[in-house]
């Protein structure tokens, strides 16, 4: 190896470990007693293994139903998601209608003014539907998804127009070519999306905070937070961390099974 | 009029009726939240509510605003934070991808070490976060002891709380942006590569004069995503410092929240909102305007 190279290696090793350091310590601060987190000398040592933190933690938020909550408004949102932006990605990759640059610019609107940004007036929206405090109110924000869109038709922009004319010669109609031909060869721009999909709304928290009002309808984030608010003496390490790491722990766990896929199912979107 | 029939006849009936049938249900929701509440929330900037009754007041909110303090000093931070982490986190995720774009061993262990603080929510970082801030008994204040450097109040001080902040948003950011350029990366020629392997050209040379201009495109998409999210991660506020001390870690976004649901102000959450959009806006066109006309593709 060259000198830059090894040069380069190290410093990508001591940057990612740096990166580590805040999950390390947060595990580590999770699984010390209470009252040994703030004397101890060294930030990283386990002291003595305790899972009293997590107990406490689960004893004190309702944990069930907002790991349910969360789960039924991610899944709700992903499977709208699907549908919608395989319809569009279609209409917007292989067919030729008045005013397709015009709906595309409409469409390009949404990248850059995501519904984060518009949580006053679909606040008011939301009144006006009288929605406030329900999942769904949560949800349909999401339910159309430009960048879905754009990954998708980027995807079926590839696949070979013959195998299109193929399957119409052989008599299939416009969604049996797309579920035979486009959906299957599709595939790895599907599970790129749906990973950053439910990653992006397990996450998703201002908009919840502002439309919900209850246990039953709030997810994991906002749960969390109201927890962490009530508790910010140096006492309270450990069960904030302890709950903070249950909520993240399903994430880190899909992606450490998924990230081989992952990885490459972006390099196979070819997002340019 | 004959151009226009020709136009038309490129057309089929039954084809457009088909595109838009396919583009309805998205259409629909985008309307409803997205299109509609930009046009709704430009028309209540225009209206003073008071006790529940509005009435027009043209442009006498705008001003209001443009002359508040505390509008200002908020837009300074995002606009600070902005030019800081952009290009900060752009730069990083590039030498990240460009240095974990191979097959040696471990490799992908330091890729899930750049990619993973993406996936956790900012509510999360932030729980996590304020306790590596905190004074003395904080990580990070621990770590510098060990260096015999007494850190300053890292959320506390208001000259050092926006600092803290992009720290933070940088870690969090490089990791989502490399996906982006590792998977530039891989659609790079190849012989582009070998030719100048040959020739002997020097690494930093084969960078600038190779690998920056070919991934510009994949650079442009980034450039946008990330000066949206700077404008968009404000949730960790809410943990860290509720915008304080004094305004000084306050952001646009964060800002609306407070002025819509703490002081239940409609008028001026409409006019920041709009304020908020025109940004964006502003932004996107530069950068497609820009650096698109730039972009060898």
């Amino acid at each position: 190896m060259a000198a830059h190279r090894i040069v380069n290696r190290i410093g990508t090793v001591v940057l990612a470990v740096l990166f580590f350091v805040p999950l390390l310590w947060a595990a580590i601060t999770s699984i010390t007693p209470s009252e040994e987190i703030l004397t101890r000398v060294n930030p990283f040592a386990v002291v003595k293994l305790s899972f009293g933190n997590y107990v406490e933690a689960w004893k004190t938020i309702p944990f069930p139903i907002y790991y349910r909550n969360t789960i039924i408004i991610v899944g709700g949102i992903l499977a709208a998601q699907l549908v919608t932006m395989t319809l569009a990605a279609y209409a917007f990759a292989r067919l030729r209608f008045i005013g397709k640059s015009a709906l595309f610019i409409l469409f390009l609107v949404q990248i850059m003014i995501p519904p984060e940004i518009l949580i006053f007036p679909n606040y008011t929206i939301m009144k006006e539907l009288d929605l406030i405090n329900t999942k769904l109110a949560i949800m349909i924000p999401y339910w159309a998804t430009s960048f879905g869109i754009f990954l998708l038709r980027q995807m079926f922009k590839q696949i070979p127009y013959e195998l299109d004319e193929a399957s119409k010669v052989d008599g299939c109609r416009w969604w049996q070519t797309l579920w035979h031909v486009y959906l299957p060869s599709a595939r790895p721009t599907y599970v790129a999306f749906a990973l950053i999909s439910i990653s992006t709304h397990w996450s998703n928290f201002m908009w919840p905070l502002i439309v919900t009002d209850s246990v039953a309808n709030r997810p994991l984030t906002v749960g969390i937070a109201i927890f962490a608010q009530s508790s910010e003496t140096g006492a309270q390490w450990g069960p904030v961390t302890a709950a903070t790491l249950l909520v993240i722990l399903p994430l880190l766990a899909a992606f450490f099974f998924f990230q081989r896929q992952f990885v490459q199912s972006f390099m196979h979107a070819g997002i340019k | 009029m004959i151009r226009m029939r020709q136009l038309l006849r490129g057309y089929s009936w039954k084809e457009n009726m088909l595109a838009y049938m396919l583009l309805l249900p998205s259409l629909v929701f985008l309307a409803a939240f997205t299109i509609y509440p930009i046009i709704k929330v430009v028309d209540w900037s225009f209206y003073e509510s008071a006790m529940g009754i509005k009435h027009y007041v043209g442009i006498k909110l705008y001003e209001r605003v443009l002359h508040d303090d505390v509008f200002l000093k908020v837009l300074r931070n995002n606009l600070l934070l902005a030019i800081v982490t952009v290009p900060v986190s752009v730069l990083l995720a590039l030498y990240m991808a460009i240095w974990v774009n191979n097959k040696l061993r471990g490799t992908s262990l330091i890729r899930a070490a750049f990619f993973y603080p993406t996936l956790i929510p900012m509510i999360a970082i932030a729980n996590i976060w304020l306790f590596i801030y905190t004074p003395d008994y904080g990580l990070l204040d621990k770590f510098l002891r060990l260096l015999g450097i007494d850190g300053p109040n890292w959320l506390g001080d208001p000259s050092w709380v926006l600092v803290s902040m992009m720290g933070m948003l940088i870690w969090k950011e490089a990791g989502y942006f490399m996906i982006f350029y590792l998977a530039g990366l891989q659609s790079l020629p190849k012989e582009v590569y070998e030719a100048a392997e040959i020739d002997g050209v020097k690494p930093l040379r084969k960078f600038a004069s190779i690998t920056f201009p070919l991934i510009m495109p994949t650079t442009l998409f980034v450039l946008v995503i990330a000066t949206t999210n700077s404008f968009k991660l404000v949730d960790h506020i809410y943990i860290m410092t509720k915008g304080g001390p004094n305004n000084a870690s306050n952001l646009l976004l964060f800002h609306i929240y407070e002025t819509a649901f703490s002081f239940w102000d409609m008028g001026t959450a409409s006019v920041l909102t709009v304020i908020l959009l025109a940004i964006l806006l502003v932004v996107s066109i530069l950068y497609y305007g820009i650096l698109d006309k730039r972009i060898h593709y």
